[in-house]
């Protein structure tokens, strides 16, 4: 059994689970729905195996460190993460629904990954030797996945709030739209989703600081990745701000968690892809 | 007159404690902050300047673009920031700190109508000493007042939860003063130190000598690879030296990237290397054309060996590697200088792997090239920051704040007993519907009271 193995089982789970939740949408079978969840979370069990798997594979090749170090792990990862975020919030608030709106971000992550990245274990080099990268990993991916569930959550909120502008509520109770949470449960979930993941990305930031300060001596240098990460800590605090100010709540609010998500995808990638600076995967550090 | 210019000072006081500036100055600083990974900052590189037009150049520059984080506009937006989460803090805290310090202990009527969740029922009997225990095991101790002929009761938990936006207000601004008091008192400066010298005097940004009063040696450098090529150590092996003698504890310490030194609030970090010139030793072998055996000489860069007959040899360059200039050689080389008694100097390079070379170079000397022994210098970063625990205090109280403004709860539970009627109001300050259930367990269980 390898590694690669348990991912590919990981990635065609996610596709049954995203497929089951459209039909859950559209049939508004609740067995579905069960079945299209537990797809879900069978999947990250199996996901979760095959990073154990990894690590230990990376220990028998001689240089083993844990499986975050560059981008096919990452993008693994923050799968791992927004599938883990979405289990917290559907078994604590019990909106199933959500999950077609989730789901998606997991298996598009997952099949990049497969198909496109380079899956080999390399070595650290020695700019991320150091216990600091699980911590600051561990802590920005678990907030990027927050605020995945949440723009996924902002999406449904937008179409709800749409057809309700739109069309009488017998109309909509007979459509997919019927299935979605009233907007302001989803207004409040969007809260939820942000009230977890924005101290995540506190905690990224200020261990990520607290490595750079030990590495290289400044805790802070405008290097292109951080100041992306400090640009989407500016929209989520505004966005915080945004939800006790009258006029800001509603389709404001959700049109900044989009944003927000849009800002944290091009910190995560954008700024390794366009922009230079200390946070090249796979090359690494210096 | 007078009005009008207490209403100008009351328009800008709100305006510094309005929300919506906060919102609008932290988009703002999300905008602007893109230029600055946009636009190159700092050293401008030429590939960079050859693809905008010298207009845009003057534009960039007269907007401090090129080194926008630190321009006055920047700054602008940071300082109305900081006014504005003190000016909002100072508005709203004393409101707060009243409900934190000063509870409303009695349940008045109004209290009662705006409360979400309220339940009245009967009792018989004297049920407040019971009552007092339960609140005591279930929520706190509960605060007894007793007013117009009725007993009021009230337990609270967590009143200073509802600081913890002020603990994060206050961090922030904890975090400035640390980053100010680093860039008024500290430095960031880089210095390269050759195998087995030792340096006093570091360079900070823009060739700025700021000189130590300790020295530090470079006892060795390496590197490592793993097997894949990849880098797997780059270590320096340092001392410190006051007055030219070694610290103790600080001798031949070992530093590597993650893992500096520090030695009286300075710390020095990994960060590159090379080769050095100084202190490299060439090995030559000369001797006559067709005649056997020769002698050896040791040379140093720019140095001119006499050898026997006269002649005059000196090394240019050197490389441990000439593939990556000539691709059809490998090994080590040296560029040098040859000069005979009453000749024009001539130069060639010498290859230690391809002595054949040398062979079919027509002359009355053979050079052989038997390496050198090349030194290394490491390439340390050199940090001084004193306001860096202050920073870390500051992100320290920002996370303790954080946890209290999104996952505490401020609780409140009121009862009223008056005439065997009881009423029992409550109200949480996060995640209602979390505590309405928790209200209704406590409301079953102290009806089961009687």
């Amino acid at each position: 059994m390898s590694s690669s193995l348990l991912f590919n089982a990981t990635t065609f789970l996610f596709l049954i689970s995203t497929i089951l939740f459209f039909a859950f949408l559209a049939t508004k079978n609740s067995s579905i729905g069960l079945g299209a969840s537990l797809t879900a979370f069978i999947g990250w069990g199996i996901e979760t195996a095959a990073i154990i798997l990894r690590w230990k594979e990376s220990y028998a090749m001689g240089h083993g460190h844990a499986p975050l170090s560059n981008l096919y792990e990452s993008v693994v990862f923050f799968a791992w993460t927004i599938i883990l975020i979405y289990g917290f919030i559907e078994m604590k608030y019990k909106y199933r629904v959500v999950g077609a709106f989730v789901l998606p971000f997991a298996l598009l992550g997952m099949s990049w990954a497969q198909l496109g990245l380079n899956s080999g274990i390399e070595p650290l080099v020695p700019a991320l030797q150091s216990n600091w990268l699980l911590y600051h990993v561990i802590t920005c991916f678990l907030g990027y996945a927050a605020f995945a569930v949440a723009c996924g959550i902002s999406i449904m909120y937008l179409i709800k709030a749409k057809a309700e502008g739109d069309v009488s509520s017998e109309v909509q109770a007979g459509s997919v739209i019927g299935m979605f949470p009233s907007i302001r449960v989803l207004d409040d979930l969007n809260y939820k989703a942000i009230m977890i993941g924005f101290p995540l990305l506190t905690l990224g930031i200020v261990t990520g600081a607290a490595w750079a300060n030990y590495a290289w001596g400044t805790y802070w240098s405008w290097d292109p990745k951080e100041t992306w990460s400090l640009i989407v800590w500016f929209v989520y605090a505004a966005f915080l701000h945004a939800r006790i100010t009258r006029g800001w709540v509603g389709k404001r609010a959700a049109w900044l968690s989009i944003i927000g998500f849009a800002a944290t995808i091009f910190c995560y990638l954008g700024v390794n892809l366009f922009l230079s600076g200390l946070h090249s995967y796979g090359g690494g550090g210096k | 007159m007078s009005t009008n210019k207490r209403n100008f000072i009351e328009s800008l006081w709100d305006f510094f404690c309005s929300l919506k500036l906060s919102i609008s100055l932290l988009i703002g600083l999300a905008l602007t902050s893109i230029i600055g990974t946009v636009v190159p900052q700092g050293n401008i590189p030429p590939e960079y300047l050859q693809t905008i037009s010298e207009s845009k150049f003057k534009l960039y520059q007269s907007l401090s673009f090129f080194d926008m984080y630190h321009s006055w506009w920047f700054m602008l937006l940071l300082y109305l920031l900081t006014v504005n989460l003190v000016a909002c803090s100072i508005k709203r805290l004393p409101r707060v700190w009243k409900m934190v310090s000063e509870p409303q202990l009695v349940m008045d009527e109004n209290l009662e109508k705006s409360l979400a969740l309220t339940h009245e029922f009967k009792i018989s009997g004297d049920a407040v000493a019971k009552m007092k225990d339960f609140l005591a095991t279930s929520v706190s101790s509960p605060v007894v007042t007793e007013k117009d002929g009725s007993i009021h009761l009230f337990a609270q938990k967590m009143p200073w939860c509802r600081l913890g936006v002020y603990v994060v207000h206050l961090s922030i601004i904890i975090i400035f003063i640390g980053a100010l008091i680093g860039s008024f008192f500290g430095y960031k400066a880089m210095v390269n130190i050759p195998e087995g010298m030792a340096i006093d005097t570091v360079y900070a940004p823009g060739d700025k000598a700021v000189k130590l009063d300790f020295a530090v040696r470079l006892e060795k450098f390496s590197v490592s690879y793993y097997d894949t090529g990849a880098p797997k150590e780059f270590k320096s092996i340092l001392t410190i030296l006051e007055k030219g003698q070694p610290v103790k504890g600080y001798e031949n310490i070992p530093i590597i990237v993650n893992d500096p030194l520090s030695y009286k609030g300075i710390t020095f970090y990994q960060s590159s290397y090379g080769q050095s010139g100084e202190g490299s030793l060439y090995h030559f072998n000369v001797s006559r054309r067709g005649g056997a055996g020769g002698a050896h000489f040791d040379l140093k860069k720019g140095e001119q060996a006499t050898l026997n007959g006269g002649a005059t040899l000196e090394v240019l360059e050197a490389t441990q590697d000439v593939r990556q200039f000539m691709p059809e050689f490998s090994g080590p080389a040296a560029k040098v200088m040859l000069k005979m008694p009453g000749k024009n100097p001539e130069s060639f390079i010498v290859f230690k792997n391809h002595p054949e070379i040398e062979e079919q170079r027509k002359g009355e000397l053979v050079l052989q090239y038997a390496g050198a022994d090349e030194k290394l210098y490491t390439g340390l970063q050199v940090a001084k920051d004193p306001g860096v625990w202050v920073v870390w205090s500051g992100c320290a109280l920002m996370t303790l704040g954080i946890m209290m403004a999104f996952f505490l709860s401020h609780n409140r539970i009121w009862i009223r007993i008056s005439n065997g009627r009881v009423v029992m109001g409550g109200t949480a300050s996060k995640n209602p519907a979390a505590f309405e259930s928790k209200f209704e367990a406590l409301v079953e269980k102290l009806k089961a009271l009687k």
